[in-house]
């Protein structure tokens, strides 16, 4: 380890100081010496003793807690291809051809968000900062499996320059960069992203054919069209049914909320509030829907408020998405609030807007744009008092 | 008695290296200095210069805006050396003790029988007056303003530190002369903040004419901060001073005696002090003969009071004005492979993203931390951190987030006038972005000092 930094201090260091020959590229010199080992900086000014924590070990957390849910990916993705197909294969097999799809998703995405920050670092000679290590997980996740890959490449790009980089960069985002990278993908190429023909690989080897009946729709799209879905909610909640990557288990991303949550690094009560949100608005249009205009939408607001919660990306949202810091909101009473009105908000779009069964990506981005709104109330209540203290004061004097 | 106030936020951090409750032999000094970076607010003029002589209780320097406010010599001896820094600033003026202490002669009086003039008059001349802190802004209080009220923490609750009841013990009389003194300069009360769960110790439990509160919890609990948030938070316009007990005993002496003797006692603490035992000196003494053949082999951190608040110094240092332990710990100067990604038990951490959490579940435990960072400085990301051990009605986040981009209103508005770098400390400590927190305050104080005044 000694021989190693020193390796590092000595010979490949001088190259990226000032004057040197690739003076430009500190930042990246900077971001895999940094990465390899935790530089020996002392607190100079203020306590000398500080916390074990860090961003890395922050982030790192929570990729740690997605990775049930790209695990159980790559099956579904291989599992729901030898399905359509009719084909009986086993779990091996299954996992390596989601595999196949789902690893080269996960390479673009970190390597063309990377590229991107590392090159905007070595533009503006700041250090390279942690934020794009979640990023880059989440978005292969929240992509379907048919979404070309320089698609996912774009997208991916888009989020780190217009998502990030132009507010400064990591902590200065308004918008969830990963989310921004799926909006982007969804509005500028809808049928990649919508449909019942994405969710599902059927490319055909040979000899392969389709089984007769076979659709490729995801539960919401089944639901906005037709009003019903052939999946149970046992399917729903353990995830074996068609959606983008990563978000179909529900009992996987409950898992990664619980380490979330036991770790405190995601806020339990953005995740409470969520799930209350969706659940009010899910009894809500149960009520209502003796009154919806649509025979579809009225099947549709008759499903029960709980299985609002383990379709689509409502889970997968409302436990990794909601629940960025730094574009969410910063106050632990505001939290309630913004959580609350994603799961809301998430469930009426999806069910009101049947072109846009992800509800709960636009509603975490409306939110993501109310949050500063909601903490500024939430603050101002706590000037008010401070203000009402120093009249009292004075009018007692 | 009075109800215990609870205080909820705050954490304590257990280290390795507290102190012997046992007295050692004293300890010599050759120089005492004092140092005009531990007097904010201040704008300093010398008023000897190398070579004279002085007693204990002569004034070295004043302030140029309030001439009477002497900063004096704890001792007697000869001006050895003004240290000048960057812009000839002053950094400590030395001075070279004699063997036997010589006083100025300020003559003995009763508090009681004294009126506020007199009180401050004779506390200015003779060098008391510096230990007095005026919130807001963390300054020397300013012999001009009245205070609503003066706060007395009587615990520390910081990491290492001393048991006050033990660095106060047998100075009953002394203290309540103090005690009587400061009640003449306030227009309410003398405040005295006691741990619930601890002894205070016969001196601050035996003294009258004090508000005692009663407060439980984790530090920052003994933060005079947080007494004066829980007991009379301070609006604006208004003044509060705040002071250390052991000064107040030294304030006794002068009404008691009639001179300036600045006597304190101390503790020697941290993992990597040999003999730690409690010390009796001066304000100001040089720290070399306690530090030298009496602290482990490498690369160390002396630091002038406890680990949260106290400024590093060298070998060669000195004892700031208003700190009572000195404090030894490893320079975390070494990088950590995979420093991030290996959970190390040996860190100490909040966050139960590390195993400190769960250690501190399963029993007591005592760590012995360096002075590593833990990680680079980032921008804020994580929210909720600084919450969890800020025990004030006050959003330290966005306070902070106001400070670093100068908006005098929002400063205003989110309580600056309540707080002083020292209420921050925990926050620094825990922050994951590690920003320089107390750094961040004390420039938003001297920014709304010279704005608002």
């Amino acid at each position: 380890m000694k021989a190693l930094h020193n390796f590092l201090e000595e010979k490949i260091k001088p190259n990226f100081d000032k004057g040197a020959k690739f003076e430009k590229l500190w930042p990246v010199y900077d971001g895999f010496a940094t990465f390899l080992f935790v530089p020996g900086h002392t607190a100079e000014s203020g306590a000398h003793i500080r916390d074990g924590i860090d961003l890395k070990r922050t982030m790192n957390t929570v990729i740690t807690a997605l990775i049930p849910c790209l695990l159980f990916g790559m099956w579904n993705v291989g599992y729901q291809h030898y399905n359509a197909l009719g084909l009986d294969v086993t779990f091996f097999d299954q996992i390596l051809f989601g595999a196949i799809k789902v690893i080269p998703m996960v390479i673009v995405s970190y390597g063309v968000g990377l590229g991107m920050e590392f090159l905007f670092c070595v533009l503006k000679g700041h250090q390279i900062e942690e934020g794009y290590l979640v990023t880059g997980m989440l978005i292969p996740l929240i992509m379907p499996v048919d979404l070309p890959l320089w698609m996912l490449a774009l997208s991916s790009a888009f989020a780190v320059v217009i998502g990030k980089e132009v507010f400064g960069g990591t902590g200065m985002n308004i918008f969830n960069p990963a989310l921004l990278a799926r909006a982007f993908a969804f509005f500028a190429y809808p049928t990649w992203m919508s449909g019942d023909k994405v969710w599902i690989n059927t490319s055909l080897a040979d000899g392969q054919s389709v089984v007769d009946g076979f659709s490729g729709a995801t539960i919401l799209g089944d639901l906005a069209t037709t009003g019903t879905t052939s999946y149970s909610p046992l399917e729903a909640f353990i995830g074996i049914i068609p959606g983008s990557v990563g978000e179909t288990s529900t009992l996987l991303i409950l898992l990664g909320a619980g380490l979330l949550i036991f770790t405190g690094i995601g806020s339990w009560k953005i995740m409470l509030s969520g799930i209350v949100g969706g659940a009010v608005m899910g009894i809500i249009f149960n009520i209502v829907a003796p009154f919806a205009i649509s025979p579809e939408q009225q099947a549709f607001m008759a499903v029960p408020f709980w299985q609002q919660l383990i379709y689509g990306g409502f889970a997968f949202g409302i436990v990794f998405m909601a629940t960025d810091p730094v574009s969410g909101s910063q106050t632990e009473s505001g939290k309630w609030v913004y959580g609350f009105l994603i799961g809301f908000l998430g469930v009426m779009i999806r069910v009101f807007n049947p072109a846009y069964p992800e509800g709960i990506m636009l509603a975490i981005l409306f939110m993501n744009t109310m949050a500063p709104l909601i903490d500024h109330y939430v603050i101002q209540a706590n000037i008010k008092k401070r203000q009402k203290r120093l009249a009292l004061k004075t009018a007692g004097a | 008695m009075s109800d215990v106030i609870k205080i909820k936020r705050g954490v304590d951090i257990k280290l390795v290296g507290e102190a012997e409750k046992d007295f050692a032999p004293s300890i010599p000094f050759e120089t005492v200095a004092i140092k005009p970076a531990d007097f904010n607010g201040v704008r300093f003029k010398l008023s000897v210069k190398e070579g004279d002589e002085v007693k204990a209780g002569t004034p070295l320097l004043f302030n140029k805006d309030d001439e009477q406010v002497k900063f004096c010599s704890p001792v007697s001896g000869e001006v050895a050396q003004v240290v000048r820094g960057a812009k000839r600033r002053i950094l400590e003026v030395r001075v070279l003790a004699d063997k036997k202490i010589k006083y100025e002669d300020f003559g003995k009086a009763d508090p009681l029988s004294l009126d506020k003039d007199a009180i401050i008059q004779k506390m200015a001349l003779s060098g008391c007056w510096a230990f007095l802190k005026q919130r807001p802004y963390n300054v020397v209080a300013e012999p001009s303003k009245t205070p609503k009220a003066i706060f007395i923490s009587g615990f520390d609750s910081a990491p290492l530190a001393p048991d006050l009841g033990l660095l106060l013990d047998g100075n009953e009389n002394e203290f309540q002369t103090g005690i009587n003194a400061l009640a003449k300069l306030t227009s309410g009360q003398v405040h005295l903040g006691l741990n619930s769960s601890k002894p205070a110790g016969r001196v601050l439990s035996s003294v009258k004419g004090v508000k005692v509160s009663k407060y439980d919890g984790p530090h920052p609990a003994g933060l005079v901060g947080v007494h004066i948030a829980e007991n009379d938070p301070i609006n604006k316009g208004e003044t509060v001073w705040t002071i250390n007990p052991e000064h107040v005993v030294i304030i006794g002496r002068l009404f008691e005696a009639g001179k300036f003797d600045a006597r304190i006692n101390i503790a020697l603490t941290g993992s990597e002090v040999v003999d730690r035992k409690y010390h009796t000196t001066l304000v100001g003494a040089a720290i070399k003969n306690f530090v030298e053949g009496n602290i482990t082999e490498g690369n160390n951190r002396i630091i002038s009071g406890n680990v949260l608040t106290g400024d590093k110094i060298d070998v060669e240092g000195y004892l700031g004005m208003y700190d009572r332990q000195i404090t030894v710990i490893p320079e975390g100067d070494q990088p950590e492979l995979f420093g991030w990604l290996i959970p190390k038990p040996d860190k100490f951490s909040i966050s139960r993203a590390l195993p400190s959490w769960f250690q501190r579940q399963i029993g007591e435990v005592t760590y012995k931390l360096d002075t590593n960072q833990h990680g680079e400085e980032r921008a804020f990301v994580v929210t909720g951190q600084y919450e969890e051990v800020f025990p004030f009605d006050i959003y330290p986040v966005q306070l902070i987030k106001a400070i670093m981009i100068n908006d005098i209103e929002a400063m205003e508005n989110l309580g600056i006038y309540e707080v002083v770098e020292e209420d921050f400390a925990l926050c620094e400590v825990v922050c994951t972005s590690k920003i320089e927190v107390q750094k961040v305050v004390r420039k938003g104080l001297d920014l709304m000092k010279e704005e608002v005044g």
